[in-house]
């Protein structure tokens, strides 16, 4: 574990981007092959399992080192993180001298930690004490964030993938792409990940293809280009997913890379009917058989989930397919196609199916429709009439585009009505008052800093309702890491949209931005903390003039 | 809490002020007679009408309250009558010249201990064990998270960060009087005969320890080398304040650490913005703010600065001592020196 245990330190210290590539490059080859790939399930965020929690830590360095407990709650005050104020207290516990112990990372992956967290409570304490005596300098802290589940390295997935690229001679997109739909850590997987393309064994049927992502619009780079040149569509108000159709069996994957086909039975009821080898990509929604547009993220929640969901609710709220892309068509990877070829085949397909099938199950797979747009002058007018369809804005695609392997500036624009938008993680909850006293309601969310940390970025109020706060409140009691007087910790799970006015630097915060009227526009089950916006994606809307200019318009 | 009223030492809006002697110690305003602990600018400040002070840390007071105070140099252990009271300066381990101040009047001995460390330091004298009946302890790092490893050790890995980057300028940032010239002393104790840059703010601060005799690699100010003439491989150290001003302009892609006994905790290296930081701290760790508190005997301990709640109730609840924290009057006097970033916000990580 040391090789990795450096690896994050090196990490830690480098400021380049390419100095962090080849760090990770050079320790991906050297690492056998089963170390490399859970270093690598590691860096990407894929395993993060608690196996024992930061407050039993808590307790056997208590009850180890005789420290009193309001003690070690000002250290972890300072440090703020249970982990590495335990690592720094070891001193305290004056363990006897072990003898080092090295094992290699798959062995505490895959043995070890599983082991200790399986032990019943005085035998678990010795162990841990054991290891805590015989780590070497360094790995204490890694240890206990593997052990907690809390570990996270500030290294984005891209980096990963050149390092990967570098390593295998592999294009990055390629690497992408079999990164999706999960990676099971082991040494098989990490071979298959790296193996040259002509050999590679068949990619599972199951794996989607990386998602195309969109930037914010940035109006001057549009102004010199030909509107023509643009598909126009509303941005709707649902999740991202791709439906694709294999060898006889269907996945719907979320854009969190999880597998949701259980929530929407329709929709795998639909899908049966696509021709094997398609692949779509769309926006799920719930949409009413004679409604003129979907239903609102409030409905689709319900459906969201919710495993197995019964006859009344399927009927309550009946799940769409809103296609915009096609991917595969006959088992061909249509991405490098231009988007205006991968238009005119997915009209064909959606057509087919919809005079094949009867309404109303026609409606469960839709057509997102292209919008006339003769100039950029009307841009405006026809963002502000996406809320009248049951859109949140506009998106801009360039016709002459191939289909992109995550954000690629300047393909994909979303124009959204709410000035800015981002999605920050439940960090913190505080009880309100008066009639909200006994109700955990303020909320405190945070977004990612660099370093793959969440920082305090936002206080919001408002913006749930009310079965969404009793919900809310029943998880942030079971998810309670720490108090802070009326204050507590929750696990960073929960990802929340947040709309807010405007933003502006400050010294007094935290994470350097003041928000103006922050409030959650709703809640995303679907998001993974993990997809949550990054404080750099704050300071790029900061910076964003045509972001301010909207603000001043409203 | 602050000090009983009638005790030797007394809290005043000017700082702790003992009437037997008829002197503040390290007063925060102008007074008639002060006595100065050490030379960092939360506790030497200018306009006193007479100063006491350590001899050796005469040079850097002079040069930062100006050439013509009116200042007493005082040998360490030697004893001044002041009024009723007997005064000496015991050497702190800190800085050059820096002393734990102790009285006596009466029947009873108390001993301020100013900012102090115990672990070995080449550019000072070594810190002195001293007994009294009260003791006003500093708490700046009083957290059992904080542990010093030796200087020697910390300048080592510092000296190969140095090494390791021929190509790029090493800015190396510390506190400009005491950590910066520590730095130095360790890096000449490691053999390092090469020239290290300075900016203006170290500079001046090198006349006092190479007269008092601390052996040094040679320097030279930053602003004397000739524009253009590359800094690759070239050790520049500077105040933390210097760091992202537009005196860094000067460097291409240097790469940068800060000297802190902060930067034990990884969040504090973040939050910072250094690519590196080296955990050194010319102030007593945990263990050696224990020790001092119990190698000075006192029945009575008063705690300032940093966690001086913490290490109060700790003393009192886990050591049996009579133990208090000397109220907020000490909270917001430290300067860059000393500098408190305060309890961090919790923050998952
Ligand atoms: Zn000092």
């Amino acid at each position: 574990m040391q090789a990795f245990a450096d690896l994050i330190q090196q990490l830690e210290r480098s400021a380049g981007t390419k100095d962090r590539v080849t760090a990770l490059a050079t320790h991906l080859q050297a690492a056998e092959a089963a170390d490399g790939a859970w270093a690598l399930a590691l860096l990407l965020g894929k395993r993060r399992r608690r196996l024992i929690t930061g407050r039993r830590l808590r307790q056997i360095c208590l009850e180890r080192s005789g420290l009193p407990e309001w003690l070690f709650d000002s250290c972890h005050a300072q440090v703020g993180d249970s982990a590495e104020t335990i690592a720094l207290l070891l001193p305290e516990l004056a363990l006897p001298p072990a003898p080092p112990l090295e094992l290699s990372l798959a062995t505490w992956m895959e043995t070890r930690l599983p082991a200790l967290a399986a032990l019943e409570s005085e035998a678990q304490a010795e162990a841990v004490l054991a290891i805590w005596a015989a780590l070497p300098d360094g790995q204490c802290f890694l240890f206990n964030k593997l052990l907690t589940g809390g570990f996270r390295v500030g290294v984005a997935a891209g980096l990963v993938t050149r390092a990967l690229a570098q390593v295998s001679g592999l294009e990055e997109a390629e690497l992408a792409h079999r990164l999706m739909g999960g990676f099971d850590p082991s040494a098989a997987a990490m071979e298959a990940l790296l193996a040259p393309i002509e050999d590679g064994a068949a990619a599972p049927i199951s794996r989607p293809y990386p998602f195309c992502l969109a930037s914010p619009l940035e109006p001057e780079h549009l102004a010199a280009t030909d509107p023509a040149g643009w598909q126009v569509e509303w941005k709707w108000d649902g999740i991202r997913a791709q439906l694709i159709r294999r060898s006889g069996q269907t996945f719907l994957w979320s854009r969190g890379e999880e597998l949701i086909n259980a929530s929407f039975p329709e929709l795998e009821g639909m899908a049966e009917r696509l021709e094997p080898g398609t692949v779509l990509d769309g926006e799920l929604t719930v949409w009413l058989a004679q409604a003129p547009q979907p239903a609102g993220f409030g409905p689709l929640q319900r459906r969201l989930g919710r495993q197995k969901p019964g006859a009344a609710l399927l009927r309550e709220c009946p799940a769409a397919f809103i296609a915009y892309d096609l991917l595969e068509r006959g088992a061909q990877d249509l991405r490098p196609e231009p988007l205006s070829q991968r238009r005119t085949a997915l009209e064909a397909l959606v057509q087919e199916l919809q005079e094949a099938v009867a309404t109303p199950a026609a409606g469960l797979l839709r057509l997102s429709p292209v919008l006339p747009l003769g100039s950029w002058d009307e841009l405006q007018a026809l963002r502000q009439q996406a809320r009248s369809v049951g859109a949140e804005g506009l998106m801009l695609k360039a016709l002459d585009s191939a289909y992109g392997v995550g954000r690629r500036r300047g393909l994909w624009w979303k124009h959204k009505l709410e000035p800015m938008e981002l999605d920050a993680v439940l960090l913190y909850a505080q009880a309100g008052s008066g009639r909200r006293a006994n109700l955990y309601t303020d909320y405190t969310f945070g977004l990612w800093d660099g370093d793959g940390h969440l920082v305090t970025f936002a206080k919001a109020y408002s913006g749930l309702d009310n079965s969404e706060i009793n919900e809310l409140d029943r998880w942030i009691r079971r998810h309670t890491t720490e108090r802070f007087g009326p204050v507590r910790a929750v696990d960073p799970l929960q990802v929340f949209t947040l709309g807010f006015e405007g933003l502006q630097r400050s010294s007094r915060h935290r994470s350097g931005l003041a928000v103006r009227f922050p409030r959650i526009l709703r809640w995303r089950r679907d998001r993974t903390p993990e997809s949550a916006d990054s404080l750099s994606s704050a300071l790029a809307l900061l910076e964003d003039p045509a972001a301010q200019r909207s603000t001043a318009q409203r | 809490m602050a000090l009983p009223g009638d005790g030797l030492i007394q809290l005043t809006p000017q700082g702790l002020y003992c009437p037997a002697a008829d002197a503040w110690i390290d007063p925060w305003r102008p007074v008639s007679r002060a006595l100065i602990t050490h030379g960092h600018a939360d506790h030497a400040r200018p306009g006193c009408g007479a100063y006491w002070a350590v001899r050796s840390g005469e040079g850097v007071l002079r040069q930062r309250l100006g050439s013509g105070i009116a200042l007493t140099g005082v040998g360490y252990g030697e004893e001044l009558r002041l009024g009723e009271a007997l005064v000496s300066f015991h050497s702190a381990g800190h800085v050059l010249g820096s002393a734990q101040i102790r009285i006596t009047a009466g029947d009873e001995t108390w001993l301020i201990s100013g900012d102090y460390k115990r672990d070995d330091d080449p550019s000072c004298a070594p810190f002195e064990p001293v007994t009294a009946d009260v003791l006003i302890t500093e708490a700046t790092f009083g957290l059992p998270i904080y542990r010093w490893r030796p200087g020697r050790q910390v300048a080592a890995e510092i000296l190969s960060w140095w090494r390791e980057a021929p190509q790029r300028p090493s800015l190396l940032f510390a506190y400009a009087f005491g950590k910066a010239q520590r730095l130095l002393a360790e890096l000449a104790a490691l053999g390092v005969e090469e020239e290290v840059l300075l900016h203006g703010a170290v500079q001046t601060l090198m006349a006092p320890y190479r007269s008092a005799g601390v052996v040094l690699p040679p320097t030279r100010p930053l602003s004397e080398l000739p524009r253009g003439e590359s800094l690759a491989g070239r050790l520049v150290i500077a105040p933390p304040s210097a760091h992202r001003s537009p005196w860094m302009k000067r460097f291409k892609a240097p790469q940068t650490a800060f000297v802190s006994g902060w930067m034990a905790v990884r969040g504090a290296r973040r939050r910072r913005g250094f690519e590196r930081g080296f955990a050194l701290s010319d102030h007593a760790d945990w263990d050696g703010l224990l020790r001092s508190v119990h190698d000075c005997g006192a029945r009575q301990v008063y705690v300032t600065h940093g966690n001086s709640d913490g290490l109060a109730r700790f003393l009192r609840e886990e050591r049996g001592l009579a133990a208090e924290p000397l109220g907020r009057a000490f909270v917001g006097q430290r300067s860059e020196e000393g500098e408190l970033e305060g309890a961090a916000a919790p923050s998952v990580a």
